[in-house]
């Protein structure tokens, strides 16, 4: 994408929306410090520190944003075909504790070897678990909501059987429940000595213009959107609905799955209980903000990224409360969901786009 | 433009696509405002600000495009609005389906009212959409392309040609014939009859044998049917719309497990395949509703050309599109079928309807299938684009190809078919050739009294 169709009129009017949803989520989180007697000007600049100009706060930043590119990737691959998957997160469990085993059980191989296979194991993980609601939503109908929303707590207590202290993953050697150290070979190398910025940034990088092939270039990606468009041309014009619906959870698990590998061999090592806290969730809203365009997922992670990075900053430095930034997030994605508030606001003209969408209704179960 | 409807009258007014029909209308429902000039309503002047005001007035509109929920039933969707409410906040939905029974017998509109709307075909869901206009109390009944069995000259008392934006004639049906009517819509001669030779079939490529299709609700819609489509013949299916054609097309297209019977295409028995295997079996399937199942509206128009064939030779190759070959296709098609577009990446939503058929039309001819199955091809289109279809369907027969047409219009049928099957309640109550075709008996067939 070259940068004079980066700011085509067109391009900036399609990016207006979600830029201006950002600055009313930032407005009315103001408003809620205010509330609570704090400064907002403080509160913010302090955010904008801990995200950024603090010593390591900006790799810090990006090592956040990480998982949050490979995850908004997976729930924005799913809106293309008209799913919704929420179960990201317990996708991103499953491909860390793929990710671990492979990491930590595997000996004797090269890191160039054994990165990307346990990065592979990682994306198989995600694939698997994310493949079981796609099955159940192809045969039976059932929505893909409940079924998604159900398998994380699965995902949720399989782990924790797994990694706990007697769990067939556990390391026997300590004391606290977690899975063994990878082996150093399984670690992705850190790029800059001193931080913990790690490879998978390029992995990342490299992620979203392959998703963006697939989406726009491929004979799968062109499935999967007329699936998610119009399912019942797609029937009629010989498409196996179900089909598409399978492979796309799974391509979408595949990449929550690698998040979750991504994180265990780049940042800790090691697979704890309670390994993430809420990035898959949270990626719902960066598919939203990015209004499923792969390439946007790049601007829309970052943001996340560093609010969730300098939150803690903010916390300590200011005394108001980290979960701030949920309010800024639940706002944006109100707003963005609510173009006509936006348009109101700012005075903007309509251009008729695409609505949101979030879940199709096309003869399964509605909720 | 000034338009004088007079009570107890049918007043047709007709035009080409784009001729101001729709927004005329709208103006009188209270959709669009006019700029200038006035309404009355039995000689009062009134200002409709919006539905609710043409509702008041007891103006109902039913809408080219249904405005119905599709989850929900007949009743539900006729009460809409209207509810009854018990104690508690419930909807007396016991209550509402006996009104609208009452209410169908009354009219003599026949619908089940528990069906869902999203299981009933097109033509129910108009009688729907009549009685909810009725149940709101509707004096003065809008229907915005009804496209029904019925023709003006049928059913109208009055009727008002419209072309481009003003009224280019009003006349009585005795004083005019459908060519006099064409010419006033388009302002030059039309062909109404096409042109065609007589057919020359060849041996048998679409064969349904004793085929048992059901519907949504698992009740026998299509019961028994035994019909062959020979190589160079058009054979049409006549009959009033619910009376099981859909459900035949989509068994034969793979979309709906048949129950019973068999499906032979090209001499493969194609019962249980699935639509792929169907299409690329040498099917050409246009279906009936163009933007529920044609079309995907937000594709280019390159993209809907080719997306029952975009996955093979030379679309792609392995997962890999190949977009050069997509567009010198698209372009090809887009010239031969005259697709009025003004790129073929523009989305095939912004077409007129017309060009929106020709597209589906260009789509399922283009991959040179050995048989076609066409559902409803020219509903809701001007007289241009209808002229053109019918006769790309009529040289694709001279060049060997077979026609299953099955259409609620009867003039099509009588224009195209080489043979006509009447279907009345999922039998096929005859089979009519040559002379034996004739408009009032099929008629009488259609409607079940013969």
């Amino acid at each position: 994408m070259t940068w004079r169709r980066l700011f085509r009129p067109a391009a900036v009017a399609l990016a207006a929306q979600p830029i201006l949803s950002i600055v009313c989520g930032f407005a009315v989180a103001g408003l809620a410090v205010l509330a609570s007697g704090a400064d907002p000007v403080q509160a913010f600049s302090a955010l904008f520190q801990g995200a950024f100009t603090n010593p390591r706060a900006f790799t810090e930043t990006m090592i956040a944003t990480l998982p949050y590119i490979f995850l908004g990737l997976a729930v924005a691959l799913g809106f293309k075909a008209g799913l919704f998957n929420i179960g990201a997160e317990g996708q991103f469990y499953l491909g860390a504790v793929f990710g671990v085993f492979i990491g930590y059980s595997v000996q004797g191989l090269p890191g160039i070897v054994h990165v990307p296979l346990a990065l592979l194991a990682g994306m198989l993980g995600g694939f698997l678990w994310a493949a079981i609601p796609g099955i159940i939503k192809a045969r039976t109908g059932a929505h893909e909501v409940i079924i998604t929303i159900m398998l994380n707590y699965v995902a949720f207590q399989l782990t924790d059987f797994l990694i706990n202290n007697r769990g067939p993953l556990a390391d026997k050697t300590s004391s606290a429940p977690r899975t063994p150290f990878i082996q150093h070979a399984a670690q992705l190398p850190i790029l800059i000595p001193g931080t913990r910025l790690h490879a998978g940034l390029f992995v990342a990088l490299v992620a979203i213009p392959v998703v963006w092939f697939l989406l726009s270039r491929t004979t799968v990606g062109f499935q999967i959107r007329t699936v998610g468009l119009n399912p019942s041309a797609a029937r009629a014009a010989g498409i196996s609905v179900g089909w598409t619906l399978v492979i796309t959870m799974g391509i979408s698990g595949a990449l929550a799955g690698l998040a979750g590998a991504d994180e265990v061999l780049g940042v800790s090592h090691f697979m704890p209980p309670s390994f993430s806290t809420g990035y898959g969730f949270d990626s719902i809203a960066v598919a939203l903000l990015a209004k499923s365009n792969p390439w946007a997922i790049l601007p829309a992670a970052f943001l996340f990224g560093a609010m969730r990075n300098g939150a803690t900053f903010m916390q300590l430095q200011t005394q108001v409360s980290a979960d701030l930034i949920s309010i800024v997030q639940a706002t944006v994605i109100i707003f963005i969901a609510a173009p006509a508030i936006i348009r109101w606001i700012f005075r903007l003209r309509h251009t008729p786009a695409a609505p949101v969408q979030l879940a199709k209704t096309d003869g399964g179960a509605t909720i | 433009m000034d338009l004088a409807i007079e009570w107890d009258q049918v007043h047709a007014l007709l035009g080409e696509n784009g001729a101001g029909k729709t927004t005329l209308m709208n103006v009188a429902y209270g959709l669009v405002r006019p700029d200038s000039g006035t309404i009355l309503v039995d000689g009062n002047p009134v200002v409709i600000h919006g539905p609710q005001d043409a509702i008041r007035l007891g103006i109902g509109m039913v809408h080219q495009h249904f405005m119905l929920i599709p989850p929900l039933t007949v009743a539900e969707n006729v009460i809409l609005g209207h509810e009854t409410v018990r104690a508690g906040g419930f909807v007396d939905q016991r209550a509402a389906e006996r009104e609208v029974r009452d209410l169908s017998q009354r009219y003599g509109l026949e619908v089940d009212p528990r069906a869902r709307i999203e299981g009933l075909p097109v033509g129910i869901q108009q009688r729907v959409e009549i009685l909810k206009s009725l149940y709101r109390g509707a004096r003065i009944l809008i229907l915005d392309e009804p496209t029904a069995v019925l023709t003006p000259l049928e059913v109208a008392d009055t009727i008002t040609v419209m072309r481009r934006g003003k009224v280019e004639a009003t006349t009585r049906p005795s004083e005019t014939n459908p060519a006099g009517l064409a010419r006033l819509m388009v302002g030059r001669p039309v062909l109404l009859r096409v042109d065609k030779a007589p057919a020359r079939p060849q041996r048998p490529v679409l064969e349904l044998d004793h085929l048992v299709v059901h519907d949504d609700r698992r009740r026998v819609a299509v019961d028994g049917v035994a019909l062959s489509v020979h190589a160079g013949e058009i054979v049409g299916i006549a009959g009033v719309e619910g009376n099981g054609q859909n459900e035949l097309a989509e068994a034969i297209a793979g979309l709906r497990p048949d129950r019973g019977g068999r499906v032979l295409l090209d001499g493969q028995d194609v019962t249980r395949a699935t639509t792929r295997h169907v299409l690329h079996g040498g099917l050409g399937f246009i279906p009936a509703d163009r933007h529920r199942m044609g079309l995907v509206l937000e594709h280019s128009v390159s993209d809907n050309l080719v997306l029952s064939t975009f996955d093979r030779a030379p679309f792609a190759r392995w997962i890999i599109r190949r977009f050069e070959a997509v567009l010198e296709y698209a372009q090809r098609l887009i010239k031969q079928f005259d697709i009025r577009a003004e790129s073929p990446s523009q989305p095939a939503g912004s077409l007129s309807g017309g060009n929106q058929q020709k597209v589906v039309a260009a789509r399922e001819l283009g991959r040179q299938p050995r048989a076609l199955l066409a559902s409803q091809p020219t509903r809701g289109l001007d007289v241009g684009s209808i002229e053109f279809i019918h006769r790309q369907i009529v040289d694709q027969r001279d060049a060997g190809l077979a026609v299953l047409l099955i259409s609620s219009e009867l003039d099509e049928i009588l224009s195209l078919a080489d043979r006509v099957a009447v279907m009345y309640r999922g039998r096929i109550v005859a089979i009519l050739e040559g002379d034996a075709i004739d408009r009032e008996r099929i008629g009488l067939l259609m409607a079940g009294a013969a």
